[in-house]
């Protein structure tokens, strides 16, 4: 199945499904379903807006996670001083997404491949001890968040409200990544993964392009952590915690590199499996573990788990199988 | 646009204690296909790359027309109409032959906010690429991914990029590597047709090219221009017999 056809085909039955989930939680009288698979939407698009860095340019920003933190400390921050505006929490998220990821972006697009990820890694590790050690702000304990963000039309007052405001932004990435992707911009970004010297060679800065996808992914990260704010009424440090920029980047794994809805079913096959392993033993992690390995190892191309689980010969030539799997067709 | 000349000027490059690029001077001509020949490491990439700016100069100066890019950065260069073509192939792999062609022929109006429309249905971008496709015969395997061609008609798409991001100075390192006869009959004809419109300057091993088709040849011999001038005068030079074509042979 080409890159197309596959989207066009799971993106619409993907999103009609997780439209239907709060109608089935009403009729089975499951509140917690709402609550749960909110969570998932956001994870995804914050998986989503990693992918724009991760799996079109090749960058393994491994902070991503400081994004999160960034979105969901405006909303408890300004909370904490009696604004619930939303649209004034929003208007400070996005700016102060756009500074970090610009000052960010410019520190660590100066390195590559390990150097990139250890460098994002310290990034977000360091907006993690800012914010434990920031007492006035909870410190360890974080923020609680009684007063929801409030955009006047509606608010963001319980999981459903953050779960259709999830899904209508969701859904509105993945159309715009899915056109991002053959676009002017985003072919370039993809080159640069590809052939970084000779995108140079035609005048295009890749340093410039890599940090416009940088920072476009860290404003959409950002925005995930706004909802997931709003979803749990609390903004602590652990949301900035490195295993969380570590999890973002097993999801894409999981759901296939590169692929625009990849890492939706990513979020939800990743914390559907946690969910259900931690409900059945507290050891849950032994099982987590070998089989996200499985799935890394026979996923190196995208999807080629699924092709392996179905028994689904590939009709790809070799040449396309050996290509880096951020750039398959 | 008209065809630039190309100015270097006392141009130095040391690669630690080796001095690559040894005062290297050169006069191109607005127009002119230059050729540059010489024995296997005497620097001729490494020109090529301190023309672009690739690599950064030690000394001298570098001049495309009137304008010093001495020091600048590779999108001033390519701004003035600098392209060049790579020794070893240097395409996208995982992309098309047209999607490839595409994004050299973007290169012009840039992709700053062109975040919806995609790259190949922009009209004014394909209409260079199928003339270019045309020119390069690329047009049967259009649609076939850049990794998956043979190396002939890779070799061809890496000319095609660099043509089709509408050169003014083209630089040609070693176009005809590795061609078949055929291929390489087929790439001295493409060049041939293209003579005048650029100032070219080709690198080239395929001595036969480069007599046929060069208006003046300069010969670089550890780093250094040992001698510049129509292929007659080359052909005759004794310093060129002696440091490059070997003394017995019949040139």
């Amino acid at each position: 199945m080409t890159f197309n056809k596959w989207t066009r085909f799971s993106l619409p039955v993907l999103f009609i499904l997780l439209a239907a989930i709060p109608f089935v939680a009403q009729a089975t009288d499951e509140p917690f379903y709402v609550t749960f698979f909110a969570r998932v939407l956001v994870y995804a698009l914050a998986a989503c807006a990693l992918n724009i860095v991760l799996g079109f340019a090749g960058l393994v920003s491994f902070g991503h996670a400081m994004f999160i933190g960034l979105g969901a400390y405006a909303v408890g921050i300004l909370g904490d001083y009696g604004i619930s505006n939303g649209w004034i929490q929003l208007a400070a998220c996005i700016a102060v997404c756009v500074v970090v990821a610009v000052m960010v972006g410019s520190v660590c697009l100066r390195t590559s491949g390990i150097g990139f990820i250890m460098i994002t890694l310290a990034f977000s590790q360091m907006l993690y001890f800012l914010m434990v050690s920031l007492t006035p702000f909870g410190g360890d304990d974080g923020l609680n968040i009684y007063e929801s963000s409030d955009f006047g039309l509606f608010t963001l007052s319980g999981s459903t409200e953050v779960y259709w405001a999830t899904w209508a932004l969701l859904l509105a990435l993945a159309l715009f990544l899915n056109r991002l992707r053959t676009s002017p911009f985003g072919m370039v970004l993809r080159a640069t993964h590809i052939n970084p010297r000779r995108v140079n060679a035609f005048g295009y800065s890749v340093f410039r392009v890599q940090l416009s996808a940088y920072v476009l992914s860290g404003v959409i990260t950002g925005l995930a952590g706004f909802l997931l704010a709003n979803l749990t009424a609390f903004a602590v440090p652990s949301y900035i915690a490195w295993h969380v920029s570590g999890e973002l980047i097993v999801m894409i794994v999981i759901g296939g590199i590169g692929l625009v809805t990849g890492p939706i079913f990513g979020a939800i096959i990743f914390l559907l499996l946690e969910e259900v392993l931690k409900g059945w033993t507290e050891h849950w992690m032994l099982i987590m573990g070998p089989i996200i390995v499985l799935i890394a190892l026979a996923g190196r191309n995208q999807f080629a788990w699924l092709k392996v689980f179905f028994n689904r010969p590939s009709s790809a030539p070799a040449a396309i199988e050996a290509q880096p799997a951020g750039e398959t067709r | 646009m008209t065809a630039p000349s190309l100015t270097v000027d006392g141009l130095v490059r040391y690669f630690g204690g080796l001095k690559a690029t040894d005062e290297v001077t050169l006069q191109v001509r607005p127009g002119e296909l230059h050729a540059i020949i010489g024995p296997n490491g005497a620097g001729k990439t490494t020109l090529i790359n301190l023309l672009t700016g690739e690599l950064a100069s030690d000394g001298g100066r570098i001049l495309i027309g009137d304008v010093d890019v001495t020091g600048q950065p590779i999108q001033q260069r390519v701004q003035l109409g600098l392209l060049r073509s790579y020794q070893i192939t240097s395409v996208f792999d995982s992309f098309t032959v047209r999607e490839n062609i595409c994004l050299a022929a973007r290169r012009k109006r840039g992709v700053r906010m062109a975040v919806w429309k995609p790259l190949v249905r922009d009209s004014e971008t394909m209409e260079v690429v199928r003339r270019i496709m045309a020119e390069c015969q690329l047009q049967h395997v259009a649609d076939e991914a850049a990794a998956n061609l043979a190396y002939g008609q890779r070799r061809q798409l890496e000319i095609a990029m660099a043509l089709a991001a509408d050169p003014r100075l083209l630089l040609l390192d070693e176009p005809m590597a590795g061609m078949s006869a055929a291929e390489g009959t087929a790439a001295i004809e493409l060049l041939r047709s293209l003579k005048g419109q650029y100032t070219i300057v080709l690198v080239e091993h395929d001595m036969n090219a480069v007599f046929s088709l060069a208006d003046r040849i300069s010969v670089l011999v550890y780093g250094k221009v040992i001698a510049t001038g129509t292929a007659d005068e080359i052909r005759n030079h004794p310093d060129v017999r002696k440091a490059y074509l070997g003394d017995d042979e019949d040139a």
